[in-house]
Parts: C-alpha cells; structure tokens; sequence
C-alpha cells in the first residue's frame, strides 16, 4: 500500500511542477478526483451529522462498508457495489428500527451499536471465508488511493451528486427538523421521514469515505471538518462552507504526504484533519478567555417592555 | 355562574378568533373534557389553568387540528382547526438547547420563517426578499427584548433568554393568534414576571390573540382578559374574577374549593382536587391540597 518504491519522488516545492510530476501518474489522478469528490459530500453530510448528534449512527454506518467490501470481494463483484449497498441497507435498517418515539436517544444508540457488532462480525467472517488470497483487511479497514480507476471515480461523482441534490433540497427543513423537532412538525416539517432520508445520505456518504480512509477512519472526512467549523463559527451557513474547505483541504493534503512519505494516506488525512480540529479548539479556547474578561461586567437582563 | 356559562364575546363584534362551543376531546376512549365553551377575541390573553393531567395541553393540540374535536363546534381564525395554521404560532411545553448547540439565536428565529421551505436560495435572486427576511428577524427579535445575545449560539443563553428567543420564533410569521404550552415552566421568579409581561405586551400592543396553558396563574394575573378552568367533565370561562372564587371552582369541581387572596394581590386555592377528594365536610380538613392556583 505504500508508495515508496514507485519513483522515490520528493518535494521540489515548486508546487506546479510538483502537482505535475503527482499527476502525470493516471492512479494518482483518479485519487486526487476521488478524494475531491469524496471530502465535499462528506464534509456536508458530516456537518448535519454533528448537529443531529448522529456520529455513533455514522460509525455503524461504516463500519458496515466492511463486510459490504469483503463480500464483495468473496463474490467478485464490484467492491463498490458491496460497499453501497451495504451502507445503504444499515441506514434503513437503523431507522427502521429506531427512533420510533420522540427522545428515542437512548434505544436508538442500543439499536445502533447491535448492527455495529453483527456488520464486524460478518465483515470477519467473509475474509476469513475467503482465505489468504485477500491481502488482508488493512485496506479495508484503514484505506487506500492506490488502484482506484476511472470507473469508480464516476461512480462516486454520481452518486456524490446525488447525495449533495438531496441534500440541497431537504436541507433548510432537516436543520429546521434537527434543531427544533417539534415545532418543525408543527410547520408540516415531516420530521421522522426527513430523519430517514438522512440517515440513507450518510449510509452514502460514508460508504464513499470507506473507499478512500478505510472504514475505520471515515470519521476523518465526516465528523473533523464538521466539528472544526462548528468551533470556529455559529452561523450555519458559514460553518457548513468552512467544512467542506476544512475537509477538502485536508484531504489533498494528505494525498500529497502520502504521495511524497511512505506511510499510509488515513494516518495523513486524519492528523492533517485533527491538527486542525486541536487548532481551532484552542484558538476559541482563548478567544472565549479574552471575550470572558471583557464581558465580565454585563449588563443585567434587560427586561422587554413594562412589567 | 353555570359550569358551562359561556364566556362573554369579543370587545368588538367582529368575529372572534377562536371559539369553542360545547367542545369535548376523547384520548384512548377517555373523555378528558367537555363541555368548553370559550370565545377568545382579537388581542384577548387567556390561560388555561387546571389540575395536572386534566388535559390542558390537549386543548392546545385541539385548537392546533393535530387532535380532533370528539363533539363539539371549534372554530380557530373563522375555519377549521389546522387550516389556518400559518396565523397560529405555537411555542410547545418547555424545550432547551445545551451549551453545546452551536447555531446562532438569530438562526432559530430565522428557522420560523422559512425554515420548512425546500431547496436553497438561488445566490444573487432574490437579494430584496432576503433583506426583507433579516428585517423581520432583527425587528421581532427587539421587540421581545432579546437583541443583546440574539448573535450568540443559543445554547449558551440562560433559560429565560432561550425563551424569549422562541417566541419571537414563534411571532415571526406575523400570527393573530399564538398557543404556549406552559412557557413560564422552569423560569425562575423574576424571568416569569418578565416574560408574563412581554406576552400581555405582544397581546395587548401587536393586537395577537394569546392562549397559555399555565401552572400557576400568579406571574399572569394582572395582564389575563379570560381565563378557562378546565376539570374532569367540564369547565368554565369568564374573566379572572368571575371565575377564579369559590363558588365557581366549587360548583366545577363538585368539591369545597377556596380562592384566597393574600396581602400582595396573590391567589391561592385550596382545596382543589390534585387527587379524588374524599372529604365533603368543607372545613374538615383545612389546607388539604394547598398551593396556588395550580394545575
């Protein structure tokens, strides 16, 4: 999985003729495009997932890419095939059997962490069915750039279209629906639908991420660019663009180290991504200690209107 | 005063904006309540008071279309329960955000006025509506007093401030009439007052129709025009006087029930039935049930 013994490259840090030198290579083309395509879906679908509080459903959800890849490779269809498929049928089985009342939290994280435990199991059980001649789950489960091909890119530009139309359509509604359910309902919001429907996006999502950091590192792409901007700012516009920024830069960079670095392409992605995370927590961190001791003498509550 | 005596009109003689006639609710085969008769008017402040469980947030979902009149003529905004519902804001029992909601107070307002429309804004059309949107925003946020933390996330905004937040959430649209469900529910006593005082404001100034379910009629008392009393099998509206003293409350609840009036202008019941009352001798156990006028 490493790269370095294609060519030794190293960094000239003329970035053009760097960019040229990466891309004179098909392979790492098509990772560059996958990565691009990947990180934006991600990064959105990913920042109504922090806000909805859904990151353990998001964990399940790729952690099911896992025997949804073996399997496929068992079979010998298409790995992409196994990984959308099983994403998506999670997500449904997820909100089919959850969140049947309001405030069903609880009983929702007991039905989430079940299906986590059958997909890992079953995910064992297809690469130890396919005995020896899979490479072993690594790749699966902590990612790979390498032999991505243009197939696969169109397939998630398809698919990440289609993710972001969705999402673009129902989105005003679900932060509506996300943040104050029940009033949304009172709107004519359908709420629990809208919460389906979601949930299908980030079977989507994270069934592209898994293709790119493994499954185990999808988070990456999903939950750090979304946490990072929601640090950063409150206003939801704002903070949804600076995460697909956050995690499209994070991305690329990490395509370039591992381009350059004979180590693995989650290991980057995710360090360049939680540097920044630790970053911006600071940086509020002491923006907060500052505006404290300026607005330490504030005014009481005002009081609207006569009483 | 008859149980069912029915409430004055409206001031004037136009139609009224809510009116119930004879109205009864069946939930799970069980008939909370019938009987009400109510006619609320234009810029009138109502409560809703009763025992717990009587089924004051049920009138509420009545008067919303969620539930269905069992018997009955309800009539809200001239139609049907539901079909106006662009004219009714609604604020539900008690809800809060953690500190941990990172989305601006601004954005909650903002979600209740467009926050159920699909799909995105186009960027570059329609630049006069959405100037038009953050006017309205920032005017419904001044006049409910809450311009000073609006821009902050809102889960970092105390109780009383989250509040007034959504009800100005809930008077965006420009409602005739509004609905709470117990908005004065775990405020403390000089945030109760004040956010009584906002609602007689918007009531009695903007002209809405305000209908609050309330605990405790005390924080209200001065700013009320009508109050409903609701119990197991019926209930009765008037104006506050008319209806919160011991013979009406006696005669609706079929057991001795006294309204005192303490030094500060307060009201107290006593003796009205949390509980099946076991005793009918009136003086047999003074102070049984005591509180104020609760429910």
């Amino acid at each position: 999985m490493f790269l370095a013994d294609t060519s030794s490259p190293a960094v000239s840090w003329n970035l053009l003729a760097d960019f040229q030198q990466m891309w004179a290579y098909p392979f790492m083309v098509n990772a560059f495009r996958a990565g691009a395509i990947v990180s934006v879906v991600c990064a959105a679908v990913g920042w109504f997932m922090v806000l909805r509080r859904q990151t353990f459903a998001g964990h399940t959800l790729s952690v099911a890419a896992f025997p949804g890849a073996s399997l496929a490779i068992l079979l010998g269809v298409s790995t992409s095939l196994g990984y959308f498929g099983f994403c998506v049928a999670a997500a449904l089985v997820i909100a089919a059997l959850g969140r049947k009342g309001r405030d069903a939290g609880a009983e929702e994280s007991a039905v989430t962490g079940t299906v986590q435990a059958f997909a890992l199991a079953c995910g064992y059980l297809f690469i130890s069915l396919y005995k020896g001649l899979l490479e072993g789950p690594t790749a699966l489960l902590f990612g790979s750039f390498l032999g991505i091909t243009t197939g696969q890119v169109t397939l998630l530009a398809i698919v990440g279209a289609l993710v972001l139309a969705v999402l673009a359509v129902i989105g005003r509604p679900l932060l509506f629906a996300t943040v104050d359910p029940e009033v949304a309902a009172g709107r004519g919001v359908p709420v629990r639908l809208l919460s389906t429907v979601f949930l299908v996006l980030l079977g989507a999502a994270t069934a592209e991420a898994s293709q790119i950091t493994g499954t185990l590192l999808v988070f990456a792409l999903m939950v750090i660019p979304a946490a990072t901007a929601q640090q950063l700012t409150s206003r939801p516009g704002r903070s949804l663009a600076l995460a697909v920024l956050i995690g499209f830069g994070s991305c690329w960079l990490g395509l370039i180290a591992a381009y350059y670095q004979p180590y693995p392409l989650g290991f980057f992605v995710t360090t360049i991504a939680f540097t920044g995370y630790v970053l911006a927590h600071l940086g509020r961190a002491l923006h907060e200690a500052l505006g404290w001791s300026r607005s330490r003498g504030r005014t009481p509550l005002s009081i609207g209107g006569t009483a | 005063m008859d149980p069912s005596a029915r409430s004055t009109g409206p001031k004037s003689g136009a139609e009224p904006v809510l009116s119930l006639r004879g109205a009864a609710v069946r939930v799970g085969g069980r008939t909370l309540w019938s009987g009400v008769d109510l006619t609320v008017g234009a810029g009138e402040f109502t409560a809703v008071l009763g025992p717990n469980g009587v089924g004051k947030s049920t009138l509420v979902k009545v008067l919303l279309g969620v539930l269905p009149a069992a018997a009955g003529e309800v009539r809200v905004l001239g139609g049907v329960p539901g079909a106006r519902n662009a004219a009714v804001g609604y604020l539900p029992q008690r809800r809060s955000f953690d500190a941990s909601v990172r989305i601006r107070g601004v954005d909650v307002v903002r979600l209740g006025l467009d926050g159920d429309r699909w799909g995105i804004p186009v960027p570059g059309l329609g630049r006069a509506k959405r100037r038009a949107a953050r006017e309205r925003v920032a005017e419904v946020v001044e006049l409910v007093g809450a311009s000073a933390y609006a821009h902050r996330p809102i889960g970092q905004c105390s109780g009383g401030e989250q509040q007034r937040l959504l009800i100005a959430q809930a008077l965006i649209r420009r409602p005739q009439v509004l609905l709470l469900d117990e908005p004065l529910d775990s405020l403390d006593l000089p945030n109760q007052s004040a956010i009584a005082a906002l609602l007689g404001r918007i009531c009695h100034q903007e002209g809405v129709s305000v209908v609050m379910v309330a605990h405790d009629v005390n924080p209200i008392l001065h700013h009320l025009d009508r109050v409903v009393y609701i119990a197991e099998g019926g209930a009765v509206a008037g104006t506050p006087t008319e209806v919160i003293t011991s013979e009406t409350l006696t005669r609706l609840y079929r057991t001795p029930v006294e309204v005192l009036r303490t030094s500060d202008g307060r009201l107290v019941v006593v003796g009205q039935p949390e509980a099946p009352a076991l005793h009918s001798d009136r003086h047999s156990e003074p102070g049984a049930g005591g509180g104020h006028v609760s429910g």
